[in-house]
């Protein structure tokens, strides 16, 4: 395969790799950015769901302290 | 339920670029006039492709909303579109990357398919301020639905005009594209756009299970009587 | 008459009564248009043009001087609550689309009526080519009257109203303008009027027409719910 890549023309291959290189990061680092900005959000819910949760079980408890009827 | 079989289609969507990436650097062929620059089409073409069809199915989703008039039609298309504007950016990226590499400039206006590309990209980047200036959430929905419409009407006649305004001595560059290409680069391409084709669905997806889990949280929260943290998007439309 | 050519009539007859008594928009058009020539004149430092240049200063100005107009189209609806009026009407409510769409061309063909001239006196060494060019400013200003109008139309119930007609339609003009430029540069080289593809872009101006008063006529009821 090095003997098919160094029969390239055009660019010399260090430099013609860079911006190959350069391309496919430029994509990885969009993908990981999206990623990223989805586990945030995905943080958000879970914190959101917690409270949620711990308010759930409050009305849950209230009741029994009471007694019954409102 | 949107996260179902969100799961296998991740990994197909790894595997299909997985495959397509050893494809590329260990199958196809150098290619006679570019050399190994020209390994960026195989990323760069499926990445254009893919967001072009996503705006198309944008604008179906529209019309499916227009006609039913259920919200959630028009979350898809909203997601279709963001997802195509997004993956627009990465075709924008890569192509001024290969134009630098092929012409030793970082814009070229020569290449139609790239310029066309660009102004297509420019009409869908006004969907948000369009989006985001008009404030009643159910005319919002609508008027969206018109503009996805009308956009997606639009783009073939933009690359019909800018094709046509290229001067005819100007050969296509990346006329290797359709004819001419050997087997083996046209299934390395043919892989690479698959597989990029189902990053998109995974990712649209992806974006609307969130949506659609944000919208139950929301739901709960209602049920709950709990107060609201304030603020949500005014621009991206609720899934529940 | 049916109820939709009456309301069709009706409509883009208040308009142009409206527009000729109060005069608003058709003189800033005018007088813009007529001022951005001359900062061409000095901004490319040339007193005279030809081909390329001159279909281009010539079609930006006018593009420019449309999105005054088309900016301004529906305020009158939106301030004394046309639109509530049409929607209760029991007529075709693409009336309203057709209409409003009529009155814009009107005013861009009267508009055109008044800089196309003094364009050629300012730059052009002989009104040969108007002749041919008036047949790509019709077809233009069709196109440019059925996307204004759409835009515009959903434009008038935002926040930015100003900022969004323009912002979403110039993207959305280009390829009319790459048309009516490729078809009015050949006209406008010295040396008399050439033809060069000047049918395929005229093709090109009426598809974009065809296409666009379709969709916005298929479309225009969803638009007026509510």
């Amino acid at each position: 395969m090095h003997a098919l890549l160094a029969g390239a023309p055009a660019l010399p291959l260090g430099e013609a790799g860079k911006y190959v290189a350069g391309a496919y990061l430029v994509f990885m680092v969009l993908l990981v950015i999206y990623v990223a900005i989805m586990a945030a959000k995905l943080q958000r819910m879970e914190r959101d769901l917690k409270d949620l949760a711990a308010i759930a079980e409050e009305r849950k408890a209230e009741p029994e302290r009471e007694g019954v009827g409102t | 339920m949107y996260g179902k079989g969100l799961r296998a289609l991740s990994i197909a969507t790894v595997v299909a670029l997985a495959t397509s990436l050893t494809l590329v650097f260990f199958y196809a062929p150098l290619d006679a006039d570019q050399g190994f620059v020209q390994k960026i089409f195989y990323l760069h073409v499926p990445l254009s492709i893919v967001a072009l069809v996503g705006f198309m199915v944008g604008a179906v989703f529209a019309i499916l909303h227009l006609r039913s008039g259920e919200r959630r039609w028009d979350a898809w298309s909203y997601v279709s579109i963001h997802m195509s504007v997004i993956f627009g950016v990465a075709v924008l990226i890569t192509g001024a990357i290969w134009a630098k590499a092929s012409w030793g400039h970082w814009w070229v206006w020569d290449e139609p398919t790239l310029v066309s590309f660009l102004i297509v990209f420019l009409m869908y980047a006004t969907y948000y301020p369009f989006r985001y200036a008009i404030e009643d959430p159910e005319r919002q929905g609508r008027y969206a639905s018109v503009f996805a419409i009308v956009a997606g009407a639009f783009v073939p006649l933009n690359f019909m005009a800018v094709r046509m305004a290229q001067s005819l001595v100007h050969p296509r560059v990346f006329g290797t594209a359709n004819g001419g290409l050997p087997g083996s680069m046209m299934l390395t391409f043919l892989v690479s756009l698959g597989a990029i084709g189902l990053l998109w669905i995974t990712l649209v997806k992806l974006e609307l299970t969130a949506k659609s889990a944000s919208g139950q949280l929301k739901r709960l929260r209602r049920a709950l009587d709990a107060p609201a943290p304030g603020g949500g998007s005014r621009i991206a439309p609720e899934v529940s | 008459m049916t109820p939709s050519r009456t309301a069709f009539a009706a409509i883009l007859a208040k308009d142009l009564r409206g527009e000729l008594r109060s005069l608003q928009s058709l003189p800033a058009m005018a007088l813009f248009a007529v001022t951005a020539f001359v900062i061409f004149r000095f901004g490319l430092d040339r007193t005279s043009l030809s081909g390329s240049l001159a279909s281009g200063v010539l079609w930006a100005t006018l593009l420019f001087a449309a999105l005054l107009g088309v900016n301004r189209l529906f305020v009158a609806e939106r301030e004394e609550g046309g639109f509530d009026a049409i929607r209760l009407a029991p007529i075709d409510r693409s009336a309203l689309f057709a209409a409003k769409a009529t009155a814009l061309l009107v005013y861009l063909l009267v508009l055109e009526l008044v800089v196309v001239p003094v364009f050629a006196i300012f730059f052009l060494d002989s009104a040969a080519a108007l002749p041919p060019l008036v047949l790509v400013l019709v077809l233009a200003d069709l196109g440019l009257a059925a996307t204004g109008t759409l835009i515009s139309s959903m434009a008038v119930h935002s926040r930015a109203r100003d900022l969004l007609g323009p912002l979403v339609l110039l993207p959305l003009v280009v390829p009319l303008m790459i048309a009516a430029t490729s078809a009015s540069e050949p006209l406008l080289v010295l040396g008399g009027p050439g033809y060069h593809r000047f049918g395929t872009w005229l093709a090109v101006l009426g598809l974009y027409d065809l296409v666009f008063l379709l969709v916005g006529y298929a479309v225009f009821d969803f638009l007026l719910e509510d």
